[in-house]
């Protein structure tokens, strides 16, 4: 039934070729707009840890005050919140970081000296993040308390210092003291850059992560700071003269993460939040009621904006384009049907019954869908090796093809056909077959 | 008189739509939504256009930015002799026009000191915030910005500020646009402003000159820039912002990094990073709004060839079901150009019934927009100019059809079909 089915369909095709081809143009335009944006919009929501988002959450507290921070606690917290969140420990694990710049002395005294990306993190972060290490392995809670000079590397600082073989205990000069290394990475860097992206902003969610990790407590030691801080009021004088007022100023600049496991473990961390701000309101710091965070790791990617604007109003605008292709199609797909009231006339005073009208024609519209799928993979390949060109580099080789992406442009042709020709297909079902014979007669 | 004919031809057509009502509302909606989704996404477009040839002000064409960070370990004095000593060995540089140090450049997107600005020390409604440049004496002339009130600053006036130094100076420039803001009646000249380390006065005002946060966001402030006369001696580095006398850079910046690197010891210079040109850091700046640009466009490319195609589509079909009537008009009198008109002029009808309700559509999503993406609202002109592409699309797109119906002979009438 379905292959006599395609048949017709395919026969009725070649006598309309212009409608048909149309028809076929259009779904694959419209379906390929819509895959190419999908599968762009796909790579810059992507969850950027899947084994571990659900149990990650970014705390946020409010130590601006409504007047400044308008309602929304800020991103990061001050050093003075993120230490006591962290001294604390009332999560399973906990993560403090910030990016840094560090100035790399090589160990060959000739070559000129170079700046290194990367982040000073607290102990639990490469446990937390699922961090994979090549060699070695990250450094003990001891080391964070001992302010030690450890540090994790990435595999091209590895290969560019070591020659890549294993460099653990070996010494690296950062900012011109000596650092130990304690592990070595597997190729890591988690799109977008969720860690650190509080600080960096939503421009460089897509940028790649860096190359060194310390002990947050030795870089402080060290005075680094971020250039990415954001303080409560441009307009006061905060009394910061040097780097120990900084330090304890209510600028903002450190990303806090926690890893709770159970719903109940994120209401106790929610109340330990809340005690928290009362406590500092009772001690004066805070005039205004808590006003903390506690956001899952998707709803925190949600709050930084990370996912470009671009991103997602050329998702918006290509579902709509593929709307207006539709009802397109339910015009085109209605002449050609009525088109062949001749036919259907036929057919039914030959006995076939109105189901068999429906199968054909739902059949028929299934096939041209099926078709206009395959030329949408084709534009849909052609649009992403476009999209070099039309979205920015770093987010445009994120975008990949995979099965899913081809499997699923063609179902969406399928269906978005079927869908518009249920309404031709109802009207060629109620053709009244003696009337086209008469007519035709 | 012609009028009067094509008006006396609309009841018939509108009497014949109404016997297809479901295509005749297909194409109406295809219309509509073509008309809601293209006006909006041109109007996107439109303001990213304008947005991203934004002007900085400055003479972009003939400045680069060499981005130098200190070497550890130096001291605040060893900082300031660098930093006279580079700018000297820059200015030396042949094909140099001038050079100042600050902590951000135009189009950096980001980097620059904020100060909020009051007018009196006491204020308690919200400070002017204002974007800062460390400048010299000669910052106006390396910016190309055009100083339009007041004097430049005097060598003596330019401080050195450590990392955590107040910022104090005897007095500031101010670009027009916060002068302004800060003065809305009268001039901004001489009058005394509060930062927030204590009073100082403007004794200058600049034509236009962005901050270095302008870029793909908007904000109110983009113009209002504020120069400070100070060297700054942070330990992580400065900007140098060179304008050259050429547009031709490459030499210059090969030279001035030699220049530079004759004392190499002390600084780190990004080997792919280090230097941008302000064209570079435009292109940098505004990546989002292009992308957004080309992909409006190519879907609005896509969006009229798909109407277009829809109309083309359906009118053929009706020209092949009107066979007859078309024979029996014909038979009975009427010329070619008036089928040809019947089949025009109901597009006209059609198109106008969707640009109606487009219309509507088209504000409707616009305030949806305006919530989600920062878009301003609408001028009235834009789904106007919409209307006008869609009729002219229409009557483009069933000029085929027409014409072929145009060609039925009158025969038709009495032959069957």
């Amino acid at each position: 039934m379905w292959g006599y089915y395609v048949g017709l369909a395919l026969r009725s095709s070649a006598r309309s070729k212009a409608l048909t081809a149309l028809v076929i143009a259009l779904l694959a335009f419209g379906v390929s707009a819509c895959m190419v944006s999908y599968a762009v919009f796909r790579a810059t929501t992507s969850d950027p840890i899947p084994s571990k988002s659900s149990r990650l959450y970014m705390p946020q507290i409010d130590n601006f005050g409504p007047s400044s921070s308008g309602g929304e606690p800020p991103n990061n917290l001050a050093y003075t919140d993120a230490n006591a969140l962290w001294q604390a420990g009332k999560a399973n694990r906990q993560a403090l970081v910030f990016p840094t710049t560090w100035e790399l002395t090589p160990g060959d005294r000739t070559a000129s000296s170079v700046s290194l990306g990367g982040d000073a993190v607290t102990a639990d972060f490469f446990a937390m993040f699922d961090v994979p290490f090549r060699f070695g392995d990250g450094w003990t809670s001891t080391d964070d308390a001992q302010h030690g000079s450890v540090a994790v590397i990435s595999h091209r600082l590895n290969d560019r210092l070591f020659g890549g073989g294993n460099s653990v205990g070996r010494e690296i000069q950062l900012d011109g003291k000596i650092f130990r290394v304690s592990g070595v990475l597997e190729p890591w860097s988690p799109k977008p850059r969720f860690f650190d992206v509080a600080t960096l902003g939503p421009l460089s969610a897509f940028d790649d992560v860096g190359d060194v990790y310390v002990p947050f407590t030795r870089a402080i030691d060290l005075k680094k700071a971020t250039p990415y801080d954001y303080c409560p009021s441009y307009a006061t004088d905060l009394g910061v003269t040097d780097w120990d007022k900084y330090l304890h100023s209510e600028c903002v600049w450190i990303n806090a993460w926690v890893e709770l496991g159970t719903s109940a473990d994120v209401q106790t961390y929610r109340d330990f939040l809340r005690n928290y701000a009362d406590e500092q309101k009772r001690a004066g710091r805070f005039t205004w009621a808590p006003n903390g965070r506690l956001r899952n790791l998707t709803e925190a990617m949600t709050v930084l904006h990370v996912t470009p604007k671009a991103s997602s109003l050329s998702m918006l605008v290509s579902a709509s384009f593929l709307l207006i292709v539709l009802v397109n199609v339910v015009g085109l797909m209605l002449a050609r049907f009525m088109r062949r009231a001749p036919e259907i006339g036929i057919r039914r005073a030959l006995g076939a019954s109105r189901g068999a009208i429906y199968r054909q024609f739902l059949i028929e519209g299934a096939t041209m869908g099926c078709v206009g799928g395959i030329f949408g993979v084709a534009l849909t390949l052609l649009g992403l090796w476009g999209a070099n060109g039309l979205f920015e580099p770093k987010i445009a080789r994120l975008v990949h093809v995979d099965a899913s992406l081809v499997a699923s442009t063609v179902l969406l042709a399928i269906a978005a056909t079927v869908v518009s020709a249920l309404y031709p297909t109802w009207r060629a079902a109620q053709t009244q077959p003696a009337w086209q014979i008469k007519v035709n007669g | 008189m012609a009028l009067n004919r094509i008006l006396t031809q609309l009841r018939p057509i509108v009497a014949a739509l109404t016997r297809h009502k479901v295509a005749t509302l297909l194409i109406v909606l295809q219309v509509a939504l073509t008309l809601a989704a293209a006006s909006n996404a041109l109007f996107i477009v439109a303001t990213r256009v304008v947005h991203l040839s934004r002007p900085t002000g400055t003479d972009e064409a003939h400045l680069f930015v060499i981005r130098n960070h200190w070497k550890n370990g130096q001291n605040a004095t060893q900082i300031d002799a660098n930093l006279r000593a580079d700018i000297a060995a820059l200015r030396r540089v042949p094909g140099v026009r001038n050079v100042f140090s600050s902590e951000a450049f135009p189009l950096e997107g980001g980097g620059a000191m904020v100060l909020g600005l009051k007018l009196k020390p006491e204020q308690t409604t919200r400070p002017k915030i204002s974007l800062v440049y460390f400048a010299d004496e000669h910052a106006i002339d390396t910016l190309g910005v055009s100083l339009v009130e007041g004097r430049n600053f005097r060598g003596e006036e330019i401080a050195t500020l450590d990392r955590y130094d107040k910022v104090t100076p005897p007095g500031i420039i101010v670009t027009r646009s916060l002068a302004h803001k800060l003065y809305p009646e009268g001039s901004a000249l001489g009058g005394t402003v509060y930062l927030p380390s204590g009073p100082t006065k403007i004794i200058g005002v600049l034509a236009s000159l962005q901050g270095a946060y302008a870029g793909s966001t908007t904000r109110s402030i983009d113009e209002d820039s504020v120069l400070i006369p100070a060297r700054s001696l942070d330990p992580d580095g400065v900007v140098y912002l060179v304008r050259t006398d050429g547009t031709s850079m490459t030499s210059v910046i090969d030279t001035a990094l030699k220049a530079l690197q004759e004392r190499g010891g002390v600084r780190r210079i990004d080997p792919a990073q280090g230097v941008i040109t302000l064209a570079q850091a435009r292109d940098d700046g505004y990546a989002t709004d292009r992308s957004v640009v080309l992909l409006m466009s190519v879907v609005c490319g896509l969006l009229l060839f798909a109407t277009a195609g829809g109309i083309v589509g359906l009118s053929s079909f009706w020209v092949s079901q009107r066979r007859r009537q078309i024979g029996i008009r014909r038979s009975l009198g009427a010329t070619r150009g008036d089928i040809l008109r019947y089949f025009h002029i109901e597009n006209f009808v059609i198109v106008s019934g969707g640009v109606a309700l487009g219309g509507v559509l088209a504000f409707l999503a616009n305030l949806c927009l305006m919530h989600v993406y920062e878009l301003p609202g609408m001028p009235l002109y834009v789904p106007l100019w919409g209307a006008l592409a869609l009729w002219l699309l229409g009557q483009l797109a069933v000029w085929g059809p027409a014409r072929y119906a145009a060609k039925v002979p009158p025969v038709v009438a009495i032959r069957n079909a």
